[in-house]
């Protein structure tokens, strides 16, 4: 099982509701996926800043003091704010230099996700107590993608959970299973890509992270991994500008997609779309096997 | 329920046109409704993609569905004629034992998987595994279809105005195939065959119970079916395994 729900917008107006519309997709999937879910939001980026999503592993955490050490480590300016048990870490300089400290330095926390745009949040437990708690309806931003999950190839934790992103603004959901994923992780290893799971949906994620940092696209990355990943797969992929889809090449996993002027949306089911402002005139289409679906905007 | 059992019963729906909305019924009333009426029309309001709607009706009722609907639609169907006008989500008229299913927009995975009986119209396109395990079920598809359809499939019949995708009728026994358009790939043991003036009967027919004229003429079609070398083992098909 698992649901995935997915929400890219074309009508800037409707991004005050970005947090609204993805809690009430995801609401509609939790009985495919009740062991934990997450949600990668895209807000608009900030004055070059970097943002790092992280939560506490640990029953507590000085957050303070980890942003101060964080500070000294990299000579730049920190701060920070917390939602529950989530940090959002604002640096003023090097971000991915930034993260790689942050894991190797901080274990009890897991560093869920870097860039300008895209911060993750996630929880273990019914996937509407974790919106609610982490409150992304309140949530505003460009693209939205969220994840409910029943747990197959890892543990029921948080770093199990999904969304996952290894690579700056890029964040990947799976309904599926890999089942190359170990070799995979560790020829991804010697290209410089940094794990923290031994979770197969994470390997996905870091190659799609390290194709974009060899200079494919968000589709030629996808169109790679069609020859490279083997397994089970429904993935829905969030760039700082783009939204993909890909389904493995039997298409094990299902799909529905819907776009209108002012939107395009991804869903394990109709019935996480049905609630989608405009939907009756949406062109709605299962999308086909070993096929790339792409947005961006330009 | 089987039908044995329903002798006798008052009938609790005879109303015409019953209409049954979803944005305040439960799928559960809505069901017993549609399981309960030994006759009449119904239409179902706001599905919003409800799983298993219109499951296991035993009854000779017109039930029609406005919008789309999830898995399962139809599935089990004995008897009872069901419209729905969107598209269907994965296992619509599944196992079916009689009566009509019509799709009026497009299918997912699994339409008409395993069915016995009746007539299953998909006016927009198919997706994988059509008709897989077929047992008697007749299927007509206005669309295309994907992959592995009538994989299996042991009796009935499959007819496609457009085009299908790979390894159709993979493993088929005793099903007859009838495609328009281009087969991308034939399964293990499908083949193409002649059409004899009996299929051009049969296709004709169900033709016409799709409600499809003569504009789509019966000599466009091909026919596939199975091959018959894997009924049982031979050692000189070891390489068709």
């Amino acid at each position: 099982m698992c649901g995935i729900v997915g929400l890219f917008l074309k009508d800037k107006a409707l991004e005050p509701e970005l947090g609204r519309l993805t809690a009430a997709m995801l609401h509609e999937m939790c009985g495919r996926g009740p062991d934990s879910a997450g949600f990668a939001i895209y807000g608009s980026a900030s004055d070059g800043t970097s943002k790092i999503c992280a939560v506490r592993r640990a029953s507590a955490l000085d957050w303070a003091d980890v942003a101060a050490r964080l500070g000294e480590a990299t000579g730049s300016k920190v701060t920070y704010e917390t939602i529950e048990d989530h940090a959002i870490i604002r640096i003023d300089g090097d971000g991915v230099a930034a993260r790689a400290w942050l894991i190797e330095n901080v274990p009890e926390a897991t560093v869920l996700s870097e860039g300008e745009a895209i911060e993750i949040y996630k929880g273990i437990g019914d996937p509407d107590a974790i919106s609610q708690r982490l409150r992304l309806a309140s949530f505003s931003g460009t693209h939205a993608i969220g994840h409910t999950r029943m747990a197959t190839e890892s543990a029921v934790t948080i770093a199990g959970s999904h969304p996952f992103s290894t690579g700056r603004d890029t964040c990947l959901v799976h309904n599926g299973s890999l089942s190359n994923h170990n070799r995979l992780r560790e020829t991804l290893r010697r290209h410089g890509e940094r794990f923290q799971t031994e979770n197969d949906t994470e390997v996905a994620a870091g190659y799609l992270s390290w194709r974009m940092k060899e200079g494919d696209s968000l589709q030629q990355a996808l169109e790679h991994a069609l020859d490279d990943l083997d397994g089970f797969y429904t993935f829905v992929v969030g760039t700082r500008d783009g939204f993909a889809v890909l389904r493995d090449p039997i298409a094990c996993k299902p799909a529905v997609m819907a776009e209108t002027d002012a939107w395009v949306a991804f869903g394990s089911e109709f019935r996480a779309l049905a609630a989608l402002p405009g939907i009756d005139g949406a062109r709605i289409w299962e999308p086909a096997p070993a096929t790339v679906y792409a947005w961006s905007r330009s | 329920m089987s039908p044995s059992v329903r002798v006798g019963m008052k009938a609790t729906h005879e109303r015409q046109n019953t209409g049954l909305d979803m944005a305040s019924l439960s799928l559960r009333q809505v069901n017993e409704s549609l399981q309960k009426a030994e006759a009449g029309s119904f239409v179902v309001s706001h599905p919003r993609g409800a799983h298993a709607l219109a499951a296991g009706l035993v009854s000779p009722i017109d039930v029609t569905v406005e919008g789309h609907v999830g898995y399962y639609c139809g599935g089990m169907n004995q008897e009872a004629s069901i419209t729905i006008n969107g598209n269907a989500g994965t296992g619509v008229a599944e196992n079916m034992m009689s009566g009509r299913v019509h799709v009026k927009g497009d299918a997912s995975q699994s339409a008409g998987a395993t069915g016995c009986g009746g007539l299953l119209v998909i006016d927009g396109n198919a997706s994988a595994r059509l008709g897989i395990s077929l047992r008697g079920l007749d299927i007509v598809v206005k669309g295309s279809i994907g992959h592995m359809a009538a994989f299996m499939a042991q009796a009935g019949n499959i007819v496609v105005l457009g085009d299908a995708g790979d390894a159709l009728g993979d493993s088929i026994y005793e099903a007859r195939l009838f495609v328009r358009g281009k087969v991308k790939s034939l399964g293990t043991d499908c083949i193409a065959k002649e059409m004899r003036d009996e299929h051009r009967a049969l296709l004709r027919g169900l033709l016409d119970a799709a409600g499809i004229g003569p504009e789509v003429d019966v000599s466009e079609f091909t026919r596939y079916g199975s091959a018959r070398k894997l009924y049982n083992f031979h050692i000189d098909n070891l390489g068709s395994y």
